[in-house]
């Protein structure tokens, strides 16, 4: 059985007094231990599909499995110790800036029953994986992107998720910092063996990064295959654009004096 | 001595004088002590309907439409009245408590009811300013409600809380002064009784340095802990 199964997940929202289908039934699969991307244009749906996975937004229709465990059918209670076995990283960041950046990593270990005496050990272990350990008494307000999401990554995997969930992580980045945070979410991937699910509309993003990728269009899911399957033969009019907006930015850096 | 046969000039060097503050002792403390209980009740009881408003909206954590509204409503009523017309209004409610309709205590009361709602819809827009995206980490790293109020968004608009206080402080001041009319006693007794019925403008300028000194300090301190706040966040 695959890690994460998605079927038919459907969901709308009501917006001046109509309904939006935003989900058109979505199917998805993915294994364990893989580096799934899904990448869309702007307003395909993408956040949405992410935020019902762990229940933040309650879908219409469809049902989501997550090793095992049926998210729609949980409790209030349960779905909350679910949740923690899901990190989310986001692209505005969204830490806690009454916080140093070791209360932020520290905070989810506070909010559920684990032991008060390991919290220390715990955060100092998260710190180094991403490579934070001499900003842990700082401010969020004092970093830089790439540190911020390097916090933002830590504080949700501090609890030892089984499965990441990064919703646009790199978009606020620039390149070189992209790089970087990529790289460390392969690692944690290889290392610790989390599942990862990586929204993005860069394709640079999911070509360093996935094994498989969904190509995400107005709330359906038209395409999914490898990554080098679809950007080598795209069947579907997204996955094409995006191929070729990729090939053309290869092009431009490749020919002097090329665009403008 | 009165504006009305000494010049300004003279009226300012007299409301300097030490017998004049000497007297103003009692009231400055009648103020303060008035001032001290009223912010109090006005910071724990507008704090709590604040901290209501927000969670039980249509937006919030746990929305509930009718106490929401019913709170809504009765906040605005509240507010609708005047500070005089609500000081007149608590006359019975403070027969009810002290068995007296004029007094300290009595006019707290009045306060309360007046700077409770205020201070509520200051809470309030406070913390609907917390970025949505603080609360929706917290709420996926599997936060109950009470640990998203205690742990998320009271500590991040802390700073914006502190600076709403001060506003609503400035506010008791300036109704303790009002209710200096209706037998509180305080700067504002002083005020009217010397200033208005005795024509002592020196007395009177005396009372309004008092109440320019308190709110200018009020003011100043709750900046200085507000910005003190954003700079250890590195917020500014
Ligand atoms: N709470 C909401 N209420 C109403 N409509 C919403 C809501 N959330 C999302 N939508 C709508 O759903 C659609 C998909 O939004 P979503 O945020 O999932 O897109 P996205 O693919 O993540 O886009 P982006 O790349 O810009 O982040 C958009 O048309 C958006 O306006
Ligand atoms: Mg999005």
């Amino acid at each position: 059985m695959s890690y994460l199964e998605i079927k038919n997940l459907q969901k709308s929202f009501i917006v001046h007094g109509q309904p939006l289908a935003v989900l058109k039934g979505i199917d998805l699969t993915i294994e364990q231990g893989e580096i799934y991307g899904i990448i869309g244009f702007s307003g395909a749906g993408k956040s949405t599909l992410a935020r019902c996975i762990n229940r933040l937004e309650t879908s219409d229709d469809g049902s989501i499995t997550v090793g095992g465990v049926d998210i729609l059918s949980l409790s209030k209670k349960e779905l909350l110790k679910e949740r923690r076995k899901i990190g989310m990283v986001f692209q505005s960041f969204n830490l806690f800036d009454a916080r140093t950046v070791f209360r932020n990593i520290a905070y989810p270990l506070e909010v559920s029953d684990f032991p008060k005496k390991q919290i220390r050990q715990r955060v100092l272990e998260t710190a180094e994986l991403v490579g934070l350990t001499d900003k842990l008494d700082s401010y969020p307000g004092g970093l830089s992107g790439g540190q911020k999401q390097r916090v933002g990554i830590a504080r949700a995997l501090v609890s030892k998720p089984e499965l990441l969930i990064s919703d646009e992580a790199t978009s606020a980045l620039d390149p070189q910092t992209t790089l970087q945070i990529l790289d460390l979410l392969k690692q944690i991937n290889k290392t610790a063996g989390i599942t990862i699910l990586m929204i993005t509309h860069e394709l640079d993003a999911i070509r360093y990064s996935c094994d498989r990728m969904a190509v995400l269009e107005e709330g359906k899911i038209i395409e999914q295959g490898t990554v080098a399957g679809i950007f080598n033969n795209p069947k579907s009019r997204t996955g094409a654009l995006f191929a070729r907006v990729f090939a053309e930015f290869q092009n431009i850096s490749l020919t002097e004096g090329a665009g403008i | 001595m009165s504006l009305l046969d000494s010049s300004l000039w003279e009226v300012i060097k007299a409301s300097f004088q030490p017998a004049i503050w000497a007297e103003l002792i009692k009231p400055i403390g009648e103020t303060l002590y008035m001032t001290a209980i009223s912010s109090v009740i006005v910071l724990i009881f507008g704090f709590i309907l604040g901290i209501f408003l927000t969670v039980t909206c249509p937006d919030g954590l746990v929305p509930v439409k009718a106490p929401y509204i019913t709170a809504g409503w009765l906040i605005n009523v509240l507010r609708s009245l005047p500070q005089m017309v609500m000081i007149i209004l608590m006359v019975p409610v403070a027969r009810l408590f002290f068995g007296k309709s004029y007094g300290t205590n009595a006019c707290i009361i009045a306060i309360a009811a007046s700077c409770i709602p205020m201070y509520a819809r200051i809470v309030e827009s406070t913390l609907l300013e917390i970025g949505k995206g603080k609360i929706e980490a917290a709420k996926s790293i599997g936060s109950t409600n009470l640990q998203i109020i205690t742990k998320v968004i009271l500590p991040e608009t802390l700073p914006g809380l502190i600076r709403g206080f001060t506003v609503a402080v400035i506010s008791v001041i300036s109704m303790t002064a009002l209710a200096g009319m209706f037998g509180a006693g305080g700067i504002g007794d002083i005020a009217v009784r010397f200033g208005y019925q005795r024509f002592q403008h020196d007395r009177l300028f005396a009372c309004v340095y008092i109440l320019v000194i308190l709110v200018q300090l009020t003011q100043g301190i709750g900046n200085f802990i507000s910005n003190r706040i954003l700079k250890t966040r590195n917020l500014i």
